[in-house]
């Protein structure tokens, strides 16, 4: 197959992808969870009665005068998730006794409320996580590359294995803002960690063929064309770049129809990463190698 | 192991089949040693308490949180939660404390009750035995300065100095002059602590409680006095409470997803890999029974976001064996004898292996130094599956290919290997 011959296809197609996804987290910005900003999350069922989301938006409104609640129905656990500002504990439970009085069969599944400082600190601490997630493996993308054979210098092996971690991070964040903006999906400290993780197996997918270059460029050398060796490469480990992740689909999968409601955004962010990790490693990451090399010039 | 392929692999079988049975959620594993399951599987309540440390001096902010801990711990345990997890963390004047209830019932009294400020006073005592009775004195935790652990200059025992302010040193002087000889109870939270008995009158405010300490026990009753005696108060700033039948749930559905994705796994390597695959399937199932074994005997406790972890890992432990198994694929079209093939591509695919998988165990290294308690969970299965994975797929899968492929009889695999 030869895929580095139409990089220019694989290129436009991943710069529309990543530009919709820069744009979307540009105009949408991400919603964070009360996790992140403070705030309150309270999710329960009330089984005995077809309530719609509008009906507990109302009740919430008027009769516990909580004018800032916003309502969500989540079809898979059939509860409510009802979004507010900070309350006090007492509050809690006036509007656990009031609720329980309009609606007998009323069950708390679950409450939370943060204030706004623990959740900037949690925030904070995510945002380090991150910076350090990417420094610790841009340090290893270093070392790991630090004897290259020519025509590759070392650098280019670590700016491109980069420059995919950053596409296959940028598109699920994307959709991250995408659903915020429509679904009112919100991004907590498991949406910060799924990309985290998508970093990692980024790096993964992309080590695999670069090293298959790497090798085969020592065993070829002068006597195949560079764009050659990439391209054989890349078809030589074509099969085990989908099956090794193809493996890791089929468990994320199974944790997205079978799994836990609360997973189901987390699980999301990595399979969308995870099938944009194979598609940058086969159609991005060893293409762009050709396209910085002397040999086949400036192009791109 | 190259000439023991047998006893080894049969050693790392029967040690899988033991952890099998230890961590089988039934049985004898689970009498031995139940798991630990954190509170979003269980359910219980996560709360968060941010102590105001102002008033307090820098030298007894330790002391204070230490004492305020032991409060709450006591607090707790009246409601009866098997072990809650309680855990400090401070920055500044401002402290937080960390209280982990799982399983209550009734979480707003518990919150209630801990978010008292502790209260300490003083007593009388008349009478002895079980006429004994405490009688009320004006003497409480605010007209106290602090309380240290010191040492008796001539005997080095530890001992306990409490410092009053100008106030309570001359209700301490009139209380000690009225009771020379009498002890003197001690209260924190309406619970008796300590009943020293008055050697002399004591006019300028700084008592000695001497006897019988430990450096541990001496240092416990001085936090205790600092925890009622100074103004450090709390607030709660932060609630998760999960309830036991969502936890429950979520614990079933995580466990069904898991065990669905590993058979969908088995089933893809058997049938791209064949026979390869098929070993892969059984290291699978041997990696699977020995993670589960460490994380029960560290232990771990096994958080959703933790669980979901390990089950991507069963996902990423295969991946070594596909790399594996595409080299000797590679070896074999060269034209090398079936087991030297089977070497040449465990040695070569090695490297990238262990590169490969390096950016996830940074990933997970860093999520677990910075990050709360609930993704901590996910970070440490996420790098332990991860290490043990790269045991298993170079050890276990090597283990039964160099038992099951000679060179004589892999005839037969050769047309299997695509």
């Amino acid at each position: 197959m030869n895929i580095v011959g139409h990089k220019k296809i694989w290129f436009a197609i991943s710069t529309i992808l990543v530009g919709i996804a820069l744009v979307s987290i540009g105009v949408f910005h991400f919603q964070e969870s009360a996790e992140f900003k403070g705030g309150t999350l309270w999710e329960f069922t009330v089984p005995a009665q077809s309530l719609s989301s509008a009906d507990v938006q109302s009740e919430f409104i008027n009769n516990l005068h909580i004018i800032d609640a916003q309502t969500n129905y989540d079809p898979t656990n059939h509860s409510f998730l009802v979004r507010f500002g900070t309350v006090t504990e007492a509050a809690h439970q006036a509007d656990l006794a009031a609720l329980t009085a309009a609606w007998p069969s009323f069950q708390e599944l679950s409450f939370q409320s943060i204030s706004s400082s623990v959740g900037a600190s949690l925030l904070q601490s995510s945002i380090i996580a991150i910076l350090l997630v990417i420094i610790g493996i841009s340090l290893y993308i270093a070392f790991a590359f630090r004897k290259a054979s020519r025509p590759v210098s070392s650098w280019k092996y670590g700016w491109i294995t980069l420059l995919t971690l950053f596409h296959d991070v940028a598109i699920p964040a994307g959709l991250l803002a995408i659903l915020g903006h429509y679904n009112n999906v919100q991004i907590d400290s498991n949406s910060i960690v799924a990309l985290l993780v998508v970093m990692g197996f980024s790096v993964h997918d992309t080590i695999v063929v670069f090293y298959r270059i790497r090798e085969n460029i020592i065993n070829h050398r002068g006597k195949t064309p560079f764009e050659t060796i990439v391209n054989d490469s890349v078809n030589q480990t074509i099969a085990r770049s989908i099956n090794t992740s193809f493996t890791l689909i089929l468990v994320l999968l199974a944790l997205y129809f079978m799994g836990p409601a609360d997973l189901k955004y987390f699980v999301l962010v990595l399979l969308v990463g995870v099938i944009t990790g194979i598609y940058s490693s086969i159609f991005i990451a060893s293409p762009a190698l050709v396209a910085i090399s002397p040999k086949e010039g400036i192009s791109k | 192991m190259r000439r023991h392929p047998g006893l080894f692999l049969s050693m790392i079988v029967i040690v899988a089949i033991a952890a099998g049975f230890f961590v089988y959620p039934k049985g004898i594993g689970t009498k031995w040693m139940p798991w630990k399951l954190g509170l979003d599987l269980v359910g219980g309540s996560h709360l968060v308490y941010q102590v105001d440390l102002s008033n307090v001096s820098s030298t007894d902010q330790s002391s204070v949180i230490a004492g305020l801990r032991d409060v709450i711990d006591k607090r707790v345990n009246l409601f009866g939660v098997s072990e809650p997890q309680i855990y400090t963390a401070q920055s500044g004047n401002q402290a937080q404390l960390i209280v982990e209830l799982a399983g209550v019932n009734n979480v707003s009294d518990a919150i209630n009750q801990i978010g008292q400020t502790p209260l300490l006073d003083f007593r009388e005592v008349q009478g002895t035995g079980s006429s004994t009775q405490y009688v009320y004195t004006n003497l409480t935790g605010e007209y106290i300065t602090g309380a240290q652990m010191t040492f008796e200059p001539t005997t080095n025992a530890p001992q306990v100095t409490v410092t009053f302010n100008k106030d309570g040193s001359q209700i301490f002087d009139e209380m000690t002059k009225a009771n020379v000889g009498k002890p003197l109870a001690i209260f924190l939270d309406n619970q008796l602590i300590e009943a020293p008995v008055v050697q002399e009158e004591i006019p300028d405010g700084k008592a000695v409680i001497s006897g019988g300490f430990t450096i541990a026990s001496a240092q416990q009753l001085a936090q205790r006095f600092n925890a009622g005696a100074l103004p450090a108060p709390i607030t709660l700033v932060s609630q998760q409470t999960i309830s036991p039948t969502l936890g429950t749930n979520s614990l079933k559905e995580v466990a069904f997803a898991g065990l669905i994705g590993t058979l969908l796994v088995m089933l893809f390597m058997i049938f791209y890999y064949r026979l390869f695959g098929l070993f892969a399937a059984l290291s699978l199932v041997i990696y699977i029974a020995l993670t589960l074994g460490i994380f029960k005997i560290i232990p771990i406790t096994l958080s959703l976001a933790g669980l979901a972890g390990f089950i991507l890992t069963i996902g990423m432990a295969v991946d070594a064996n596909v790399l594996i198994f595409e080299r000797i694929k590679e070896e074999f079209k060269r034209g090398l004898p079936h087991a030297s093939a089977v070497e040449e591509g465990f040695r070569r695919a090695w490297p990238s292996i262990r590169d490969s998988n390096m950016s996830t165990i940074i990933t997970a290294i860093i999520l677990y130094y910075f990050t709360s308690s609930f993704v901590r969970g996910f970070a440490l299965t996420l790098l332990i599956g991860v290490v043990v994975s790269l045991f298993s797929a170079i050890t276990t899968t090597r283990l039964f290919l160099r038992l099951f492929i000679k060179d004589k009889s892999a005839a037969s695999q050769n047309s299997n290997s695509k």
